[in-house]
């Protein structure tokens, strides 16, 4: 019997264990794909956004500002990529400029610091290659880029140091009460009990929710698909810059990543099918075609890669956060789609008080805050990288030539705890393949360290999920 | 009546374009377009007996790779390639392979031994496991 | 900075490119010990050794060798001279120094690391860039769909069946007729995968023409020119992938869809030359090849750094790879060896005009030219019986015939040192020239 079971290993489900952790308590996570972030939380413009954009009153709102507060002391405690780069609203006519009256006021209202209304020729002098049609852009100071793979690892590894279990291939099938609290059955047969259940489903959080609660809820997903550039890109803006919002979201944004990349989307499309995650060539056109429209010049050539991702969009447009009603012991963090990503560490927070009045527990003596990240060969000068290639040879065997990771970094990402497991689990620690070449040069070399390090048969390794395997067999069919 | 066949030559990189004129009975009668004498014998060839060399590699037991690439070491009829195949598919070698060694002499009795084109050193060799005890692996523990 | 070792000429690669321009210098009279090959791999032979088909040496060796063979027979031709390799050891960066090294010469400084000697610096007086090239991935193509496994360029997937002996699917559809993806059709089919199709945007194929014949048509594999991939459906593996036909504007033609269960799609849409140290180092690249701009010496803008093999540009045919490391290593051979190498002298620009994509070189200093001066190029399109014609400022010099000229094969014209010598040429032009009926367009 656990005392919280979370469903989905997500950046939500990730921060909720690692506050839940603080306490003397058991807690699982069970994960339906093999690694953490393989759902909504992996596929996302991977901004801490400032916070003028939600209504005031809203969740949304509330966890935005206080998810974008914490965010930078987070970064230090837990060591992932975060950057406060600042984000422009860009405006083309006076329309737009009325808009971006109207979110300054807002944001003003929601407690953001340091907005600005700035005209065009200010904001071109910040961003040169911002559109000669911009006349006017909300400046936000607090805007930030994150690496949300990396905050979803780190949440989840530090949970997981905090005593929280975690199981992947685990896919929740049933939900149901039983006595004061609920057993919960698997696709592969497993079954737990808990007292307490946190619904981090992502795009099927409303599937769990009306499993136990008759105020139903319904989440749409909602469709976006992404363009990542080369490296060679970086410079290319050095804010977020995003178009006046619409009904379907904060439009297309041009931004550069922690990393240094550049990333244009997202498109935005209510979608039905759950698992739907295709890239259209029509989709591609259009984030080319409105990003084209904020920045002149896009590097269009630069392409490395494109993607999709799914938003979980619930009904009434807002987070659905807390207890059900009608359900106690379950709390939900539902209808997470943007500004999620910000919002994580505040939702992950506030679910742990709710769950600590309800189900109080004294706190751990012993609880380590503090996570350090995978020393990084690419970032290293050369006297750290000697000292990190004294301490570990396998820190001088490159992998990845593109992004400069080793088999020392790619060894560590899989041995931490909830290590990586799977080809994109490693990309997602470490980068091995996320660069120019996408994984052409280094994918049997992966498959090799990781087949070793996990000790199994190279052939069961799979890109992501268990039935994305790389090879077929062997050539010889009497190799057995 | 003679017919012409237009052949792409595949004896070098130049790929000419030759013309063949055979008879009724598939003598061949004219041959143009070739820029060597290579081209005139590959396209004569190829009307009445096509060949090829057919490359891949072996199975290794005990190497540090677990195959080997070998070639016949020189043409065999076309339409023996997959025969070829079977025999190279069923054969192994132990390790260390050195570049030349004779993997198959004679293979199918058409005359020509199917020899190794690299060298592959000794290793241990490691164990196998079943695949979807693997994968099961992979996925972890669960409780049930 | 100060230098862990120093060298006179270190190269970078030990594919067949740095393998022959090391050969070639140490022929050329530098000392063998003054050499260092490095190379990423534990063996040298770079991408050879994956390439077990046969049709390399023919015009180096006057016999036909698989990859392997080929490669060692120049890594033989290097150990018998004694040239040493540092194996399993990356260059990660390449800086210039201001101080001289032991041959009079600006010294470069190399970080390089393995794992028995750690990160340390390499000193060397010239540099040969034989980095080789990557294959351009799904990305870069902009395909859409899903993005499941089973989606792998052709090299990847030629890495796979003939070095590690596995099998990285069972039915494939093959984007791209470059000669990695037609090799890797025949290749599948003899291991008995089925190759559906092999799909290519252009009208003509970007692969050798032999490779067509004995890849492709001798398994009845079709190849769809003019022809994309427009899906990829599978979440977690590839299990269809839908191809249309193309117009003129290389855009897909609604209504020609037609869809392939499968399980794997390959890449072979182009090779990138591999210049990301380079480019650190300030090397001058060209917006064409993505290679070094060079001149006869294949030396680049910075004196003392050298570029041969697919680094430079792409090649088809690895004997020309040799051939091209062997001038590289000659020059370095002249440049590390000759204390007070002048920089002036004559200049004559090579610029390329109508069809001619690029040449390499792109410039000659006629003071140092070989006798016989190879100058490289790739046609923008298919010309059938057309011209290669050679201009000495603006007049004509030579023309060449061709019955076919096409972007997937190199081309090369060869100029006579004395011919420029006599003709006083300060600028020479390579163009296409097709006949009046010509009706292509050059791109």
């Amino acid at each position: 019997m656990y005392d919280v079971i979370i469903i989905g290993a997500g950046v939500t489900g990730c921060a909720v264990a690692r506050e839940l952790a603080r306490r003397e308590r058991s807690v699982a996570v069970l994960e339906r794909g093999l690694d953490v972030c393989e759902g909504t939380s992996k596929a996302n413009s991977g901004i801490v956004h400032a916070g003028h954009d939600a209504h005031p009153g809203t969740w949304k709102a509330r966890f935005n500002v206080e998810g974008s507060l914490l965010m930078e002391e987070l970064s230090k405690e837990l060591d992932f990529p975060y950057r406060r780069n600042t984000s422009l609203v860009i405006g083309f006519d006076e329309e737009d400029r009325r808009t971006l009256e109207g979110l300054l006021a807002q944001g003003l209202e929601n407690g953001v610091k340091g907005l600005e209304l700035w005209d065009g020729s200010r904001v071109r002098e910040k961003e040169p290659q911002l559109s000669d049609a911009v006349t006017c852009a909300l400046y936000c100071p607090t805007g930030g880029i994150v690496d949300p793979f990396l905050l979803t690892v780190a949440l989840a590894e530090n949970a997981c140091v905090g005593g929280v279990s975690f199981f992947f291939g685990e896919e929740v099938t049933e939900l149901c009460r039983a006595g004061e609290g609920f057993v919960l059955k698997t696709a592969r047969g497993g079954s737990y009990e808990t007292r307490a259940v946190v619904n981090a489903a992502g795009v099927y959080a409303d599937v769990f929710h009306n499993m136990v609660s008759e105020d139903k809820v319904h989440i749409t997903p909602r469709k976006g698909e992404y363009l990542l550039m080369d490296k060679k890109t970086t410079g290319f803006v050095n804010a977020t810059i995003f178009q006046c919002p619409t009904k379907m979201g904060k439009g297309i944004l041009v931004t550069p990543t922690v990393h240094g990349n550049l990333l244009l989307g997202p498109t935005s499309e209510d979608i039905a099918d759950k698992e739907n995650t295709e890239t259209t060539a029509a989709g591609l056109e259009e984030v080319l075609a409105k990003a084209g429209l904020s920045a002149k010049e896009l590097p269009v050539r630069q392409v490395i890669t494109s993607f999709t991702g799914l938003r979980a969009h619930s009904d009434n447009g807002d987070f659905i956060v807390g207890e059900a009603a009608d359900c106690p012991g379950f709390f939900d963090a539902a209808g997470i789609e943007s500004p999620g990503l910000t919002s994580a560490p505040a939702i992950g927070r506030y679910l742990a008080e709710r769950i600590n009045e309800r189900f109080p527990a004294p706190e751990k003596t012993d609880f380590i805050a503090v996570r350090k990240g995978i020393p990084c060969m690419a970032d290293a000068d050369p006297e750290e990288r000697k000292r990190l290639v004294a301490e570990n040879p396998l820190y001088a065997n490159v992998v990845c030539r593109c992004e400069l990771v080793t088999e020392g970094e790619i060894v560590e990402a899989i041995r931490r705890p909830v290590g990586a497991k799977t080809l994109d689990g490693i990309k997602r620690r470490v980068r091995a393949g996320m660069g120019r070449c996408q994984a052409g040069f280094c994918t049997p070399k992966q498959m090799e360290i990781l087949a070793r390090e996990l000790g199994v048969e190279e052939e069961a390794i799979v890109k992501s999920g268990p039935g994305a395997r790389l090879l077929t067999g062997y050539t010889k069919s009497n190799i057995s | 009546m003679n017919k012409t066949t237009e052949l792409t030559c595949i004896r070098c990189p130049i790929g000419c374009l030759v013309s063949v004129t055979a008879d009724a009975q598939g003598n061949v009668m004219d041959i143009r377009g070739n820029g060597c004498p290579n081209g005139s014998r590959y396209a004569a060839s190829e009307l009445v007996n096509p060949v090829r060399i057919v490359t891949s590699t072996v199975r290794v037991e005990g190497g540090e790779l677990p195959v080997a690439p070998v070639k016949t070491k020189t043409d065999i009829p076309k339409g023996r390639v997959f025969d070829c195949m079977e025999a190279i598919n069923r054969a192994s070698v132990k390790a260390p392979v050195r570049i030349g060694d004779v993997v198959i002499a004679d293979v199918l009795g058409l005359g020509v031994d199917v020899v190794a084109t690299r060298d592959v050193g000794e290793a241990a060799a490691e164990p196998k496991q079943d695949v979807e005890e693997a994968a099961e692996q992979i996925r972890g523990e669960r409780e049930v | 900075m100060t230098a862990d070792r120093e060298v006179k000429i270190a190269i970078i690669g030990g594919g067949p490119a740095g393998l022959a321009a090391a050969v070639s210098a140490a022929e050329s009279g530098v000392s063998p010990e003054d050499i260092l090959i490095i190379e990423r791999d534990h063996v040298p032979g770079g991408i050879l050794n994956q390439c077990i088909h046969n049709g390399f040496g023919l015009h180096t060796f006057r016999e036909e060798l698989t990859g392997p063979e080929y490669a060692g027979r120049f890594v033989d031709m290097a150990k018998e001279r004694g040239i040493p390799f540092l194996l399993d050891t990356m260059a990660v960066d390449i800086s210039r120094g201001e101080t001289a090294g032991a041959a009079g010469k600006e010294l470069k400084y190399l970080s390089v690391m393995n794992r028995e000697d750690g990160f340390f610096t390499i000193g060397a007086s010239a540099v040969v860039l034989a980095m080789g090239c990557r294959e351009r991935p799904r990305g870069a193509l902009n395909i859409p769909g899903f993005r499941p496994a089973g989606i792998y360029t052709a090299g990847t997937a030629q890495r796979f069946v003939n070095i590690e002996g596995r099998m990285p699917g069972r039915e494939a559809v093959i984007l791209g007729s470059g000669d990695i993806g037609l090799i890797m059709a025949r290749r599948m089919t003899l291991e008995g995968a089925k190759v559906r199709a092999v799909v290519e945007l252009m009208p003509y194929s970007g692969g050798l023409k032999r490779n067509i014949v004995q890849c492709l048509d001798d398994f009845g594999i079709p190849l769809k020119l003019s022809h994309t991939v427009v899906d990829i459906r599978g979440r977690e593996r590839v299990e269809a992938v839908t191809i249309a036909e193309v117009g003129p504007d290389r855009r897909p033609i609604p209504g020609t869809e037609e869809t392939f269960a499968c399980d794997t799609l390959l890449l072979s849409c182009g090779l990138i030359p591999e210049n990301e140290l380079s480019h650190g180092l300030g090397v001058e690249l060209s917006g064409v090849t993505g290679g070094p701009v060079v001149n006869e010496s294949l030396e680049t803008n910075i004196p003392g750094v050298f570029a041969c093999g697919n680094v430079l540009h792409v090649h088809d045919l690895v004997d020309y790879v040799s051939e091209e490391a062997g001038t590289a290593g000659r020059c370095s051979a002249a440049y590390v060896m000759n204390p007070a190498e002048s920089r002036g002298g004559r200049t004559v620009s090579v610029r390329c005009r109508y069809g001619v994509r690029y040449t390499v070189p792109a410039s000659i200093r006629t003071e140092y030219m070989a006798e016989r001066q190879i100058i490289r190029f790739r046609v923008g399109a298919v010309y059938r019986d057309a011209c290669v014609a050679v201009d000495f400022d603006g007049k004509a010099f030579r023309r060449q015939k061709k019955r076919i000229l096409a972007p997937g094969e190199m081309e090369q014209v060869v100029l006579g040192k004395s011919d420029m010598e006599a003709a006083g040429v300060s600028e020479i032009t390579i163009r296409i020239e097709e006949e009046p009926q010509g009706t292509r367009q050059g791109v």
